[in-house]
């Protein structure tokens, strides 16, 4: 793995919708203010923000780590929900577990973990059912910082 | 087409961002379903959507739309407004549905993204 440049966590509170995506602001405008390249950072904030969506939806609780190197930038969002059964299935764009509240919210269309992966250079997730999820985004960064 | 144009077309009221109306618009991205939104959305498109909560307005930020404009006559609460204003995006509110918005801004050039 190439140097660490920078490793920071925020927590993420289950159920407040109305905090979501809070995380995800914050980063943007860090990465921003940082010098990244805009695509990049476009494509990050995605991959933030779509997860920080399921784990507000889903768990109890989680945490997002945004790790910075010098040829990429790797998100681990990890989370104390349900888990996912099928993770295959779960990647389908148009399948989803969400509830009618969730979708009221404009969120649990099936696109959430599909926008994850296209959005990231490499897309891995571990998922315990009754434990929780562990989702691991690295998108590569068009130009040095 | 201009922000200021769309606003006259679709006898929009404007929420926040009124000075910043002399934005050019080209494609349309029109969903309920944020991620929809987040997919398609290249940037600096116009959003429309019936969805006035504030994940509304933090997709259109993540997403990188030029403006925001909610249909049917739906109002976001005065929060949603002002998080809009913070954010710098212009935020539009018609009575047409969206089929309607859609109908008359391909009419006038405007596309879609996919």
């Amino acid at each position: 793995m190439p140097a660490e440049l920078l490793r920071e966590t925020f927590e993420i509170q289950g159920r407040n919708f109305d905090k979501a995506g809070e995380v995800s602001g914050e980063i943007k405008v860090y990465l921003r203010d940082l010098g990244i390249d805009p695509a990049s950072v476009r494509r990050v904030v995605i991959v933030a923000f779509e997860g920080e969506m399921n784990v507000v939806m889903y768990a109890r609780k989680g945490a997002l780590t945004l790790i910075l190197t010098e040829e990429d930038i790797r998100l681990e969002i990890k989370d104390e929900g349900p888990g996912i059964p099928d993770i295959e299935l779960a990647l389908q764009e148009g399948y989803s577990t969400a509830s009618d509240e969730m979708r009221e919210m404009g969120f649990g269309f099936g696109m959430g973990l599909p926008n994850m992966k296209k959005n990231s250079d490499e897309f891995r997730i571990e998922s315990e059912v009754g434990r929780g999820t562990s989702v691991f985004a690295r998108v590569n960064l068009n130009s040095h910082v | 087409m201009k922000l200021f144009e769309i606003r006259d077309l679709l006898k929009c009221e404007v929420l926040a961002g009124e000075d910043d109306l002399d934005v050019d618009v080209t494609h349309v991205v029109a969903s309920d379903g944020m991620s929809e939104v987040l997919a398609f959305a290249k940037s600096k498109e116009l959003m429309i959507t019936g969805l006035t909560n504030i994940q509304s307005i933090r997709t259109a930020d993540i997403a990188g739309v030029s403006a925001v404009l909610y249909c049917r006559g739906k109002r976001p609460d005065k929060k949603v407004i002002e998080f809009a204003r913070q954010k710098k995006i212009p935020v539009l509110m018609t009575q047409m549905v969206m089929f309607d918005i859609c109908a008359v801004l391909h009419s006038w050039g405007l596309t879609g993204v996919s």
